[in-house]
């Protein structure tokens, strides 16, 4: 029978089934990051039990992790519950010996969604998971990639497995050409735009089409990281020659005849000709436009030519009241034009957009413009993905287009996609961040995101205000 | 993991959609190294009028009385009924945590995201999805009666309102089973190690390079 890409994903991976469809099924690959983990590693021990497979895991510190400082050595990290977690993680990867540990500080450290398919650790055909809902990401290299809890993780830790109903299979198409400007972020929003955030729930997402063949391994994976704010826990993409080309090399991905053993496999991982999708979407490439959201959900999302809703015209009491309460949060006016919107930080950062390729285009737009950051603007935010990604950057020069700007260039880490560390909005600063999520609070309390693409952000922060990219193109 | 069979609880409104998880229990308090705690800074950003940070007294921060667990009439309330897509974006399960510590067993709504309804069990805690009417109605009702409780019956699996509808609501029977009995999923999946080390050691031997530990 045909089968779709998640199916393969997944079936290959069952060890044991219950009646009730209830799989185990066995985790390749477990990310851990120092926030979700710690409450495992301490559940593990109380229970007296031990970890199954040390060299399964790719660890690393990010969340909490400062962007400047880091000169100080672990004293950089100045909130001392934020070190701790830092500090607990170094000693659980010491006492369970696992040794694929980027620590703070250590020259490939960065987001565990970054660091992992650069060090190819990220491989067609694995599971993935990561106490951390954007592991969705690593979809991107066709394989079954998804967030999990902390219990699950501690279960992960315990049996190498996860207990696991399948996922319903939905195809997202998107054929065409992207204009030029417009990215992987936009097609991204303008998909949850269409299907709302919880459109993809209790699905496992494939995109394909000729505008996902067409996009760059980190333009997929920014694609994939999305995935989780359209609801869907999983996105992937077929294996192709982009994907092989990307890893071939890498610390963790195969050599020599392993190697050609293995893309001998890993061209199987697409989805058969006729297999069934419970739910199919299909969009035009061309018709998308830079995306800007303007509410507390990524949903709440508008191409840059459009205007802040008017609640008044939503016939539907409940959508109503939560336009009425996001226009309230984000302080916007309905029928402002997007383009009239000032903000006052930048942040060009996030496992959805720290990529080599994302700082080139927030670079190349900074130097299109050839002005320097707007004077409403307190500050324009650039933090990699990775330590490897700074490295990349500054080897290209790109650094200095920022810095000279007025930019800020930073230590790599999560940063102000969530502000754990001290990267935030202050109460009513408005934001043009390339990160995932515009809720309440979540930049820094009574903050006001709006999500955008690099080359939108680095646009922003140019004009002071949202600029349509397209015209510089 | 505490059981779950019998619960008859007061009901609070929650009465918006996309309630999500940085809502729920907002990210400075993920800094906590251990499990317990998080109750007293539940929705903490809507809760309380000044920002909270860990480690704060909370009982001496000025409270928000327009939230709606603040009012009098939903003090000890252990149901929560909330809008569609109820715990969606981070997979952070300090948010069930949150909800479970604060006091409230279950939480009834139209949907919810995959990860926050999957940690929700993990812990004992309900998450009940019923059609967009029923939560309509518990809403309407829960906000129009003061003091209204309803009996949830894990093994019947139902919600009976006062008034004595009953309306039931689906649920696996693996969590079914492991929520009635208190079991936690480690202990009942490593009753399978052997078929775990058989697999194990067949994905090796065929697929040896997922195996690779090649670290500098």
């Amino acid at each position: 029978m045909a089968q779709t890409l998640y199916d393969k994903l997944f079936d290959s991976h069952v060890v044991h089934q219950e009646e009730d469809g209830t799989a185990l099924v066995y985790i390749d690959r477990h990310l851990v990051h120092e926030v979700t983990s710690p409450q495992a590693f301490e559940g593990l021990r109380v229970a007296g039990r031990k970890l199954w497979r040390a060299d399964s895991i790719v660890s690393t510190a990010d969340h909490n992790t400062p962007t400047t400082g880091w000169d100080r050595g672990i004293d950089g990290i100045t909130d001392p519950t934020s070190k701790e977690q830092v500090v607990t993680l170094d000693k659980n990867m010491k006492i369970y010996g696992a040794l694929a540990y980027f620590p703070f500080l250590d020259k490939r450290q960065g987001i565990v969604h970054v660091i992992g398919p650069e060090q190819g650790a990220t491989l067609p055909g694995m599971t993935v998971v990561c106490g951390d809902s954007h592991t969705s990401t690593h979809g991107a290299f066709a394989c079954l990639a998804h967030g999990i809890g902390t219990s699950e993780v501690e279960h992960v830790m315990a049996t190498q497995c996860l207990v696991a109903k399948k996922m319903k299979n939905m195809l997202i198409r998107v054929e065409g050409i992207l204009p030029a400007g417009v990215t992987a972020k936009d097609m991204a929003l303008a998909i949850i735009g269409r299907i709302g955030t919880a459109g993809g729930t209790g699905c496992a997402v494939e995109f394909a089409g000729s505008a996902i063949r067409a996009l760059t391994m980190e333009g997929r994976m920014t694609l994939c990281n999305m995935a989780i704010e359209a609801g869907a826990r999983a996105g992937m993409i077929a294996f192709d020659d982009a994907t092989a080309a990307y890893l071939k090399g890498r610390t963790f991905a195969p050599k020599g005849k392993e190697w050609d053993i293995a893309v001998e496999y890993w061209k199987t991982l697409k989805s058969d000709d006729g297999a069934h999708f419970d739910n199919v979407i299909e969009l035009r490439a061309e018709t998308i436009l830079p995306q800007v959201t303007w509410g507390t959900s990524p949903e709440m999302v508008t191409g840059i030519d459009g205007r802040v809703p008017d609640p008044e015209k939503i016939k539907d009491a409940g959508k109503r009241g939560d336009m009425e309460r996001a226009l309230l949060y984000m302080g916007l006016t309905p029928d402002t034009p997007m383009t009239e919107i000032h903000i006052d930080k930048v942040f060009i950062g996030s496992c959805t957009n720290s990529r080599i390729e994302d700082i080139r285009q927030a670079a190349w737009v900074v130097k299109r413009l050839g002005k320097r950051v707007a004077g409403n603007v307190k500050l324009a935010l650039v933090v990699p993905g990775s330590g490897l990604v700074k490295a990349q950057a500054e080897a290209e020069g790109l650094h200095t287009i920022f810095t000279d700007a007025g930019f800020e260039w930073r230590e790599p880490g999560c940063s102000m996609c969530l502000a754990m560390n001290a990267d935030k909005l202050e109460a009513g600063e408005r934001s043009a961040s390339t990160s995932n999520r515009n809720f309440e609070g979540r930049q820094g309390t009574g903050g006001r995101t709006h999500l955008v693409s690099p080359a939108m952000a680095a646009a922003a922060a140019i004009e002071g205000k949202f600029a349509d990219v397209r015209r510089l193109v | 993991m505490d059981k779950f069979v019998v619960h008859k609880g007061l009901v609070a409104p929650m009465d918006r959609e996309n309630v999500d998880t940085d809502a729920i229990i907002p990210k400075q308090f993920l800094k906590s190294i251990h499990r317990t705690g998080f109750g007293v800074n539940l929705f903490d950003a809507w809760r309380y009028k000044n920002e909270g940070q860990p480690g704060m007294d909370n009982a001496t921060r000025p409270l928000n009385p327009d939230f709606v667990l603040n009012q009098a009439r939903y003090q000890g309330a252990s149901i929560l009924v909330a809008g569609k897509n109820f715990g969606c974006g981070s997979s952070r399960e300090h948010a069930p945590w949150a909800l479970q510590q604060y006091g409230f067993r279950a939480v009834i709504a139209p949907s919810f995201a995959d990860i926050f309804f999957n940690n929700s069990y993990k812990n004992g805690f309900l998450p009940i999805a019923l059609t967009d009417s029923q939560v309509r109605r518990l809403i309407d009702e829960t906000k129009g009666f003061v003091g209204y409780e309803v009996t949830i019956d894990l093994n019947a699996q139902t919600v009976t309102t006062p008034g004595g509808e009953v309306m039931a609501f689906d649920i696996t029977p693996h969590r079914k089973f492991c929520l009635l009995n208190g079991f936690d999923d480690i202990g009942l999946s490593l009753r399978h190690a052997e078929k775990i080390t058989a697999f194990e050691a067949a994905r090796k031997a065929r697929h040896p390079y997922y195996f690779n530990t090649r670290i500098a």
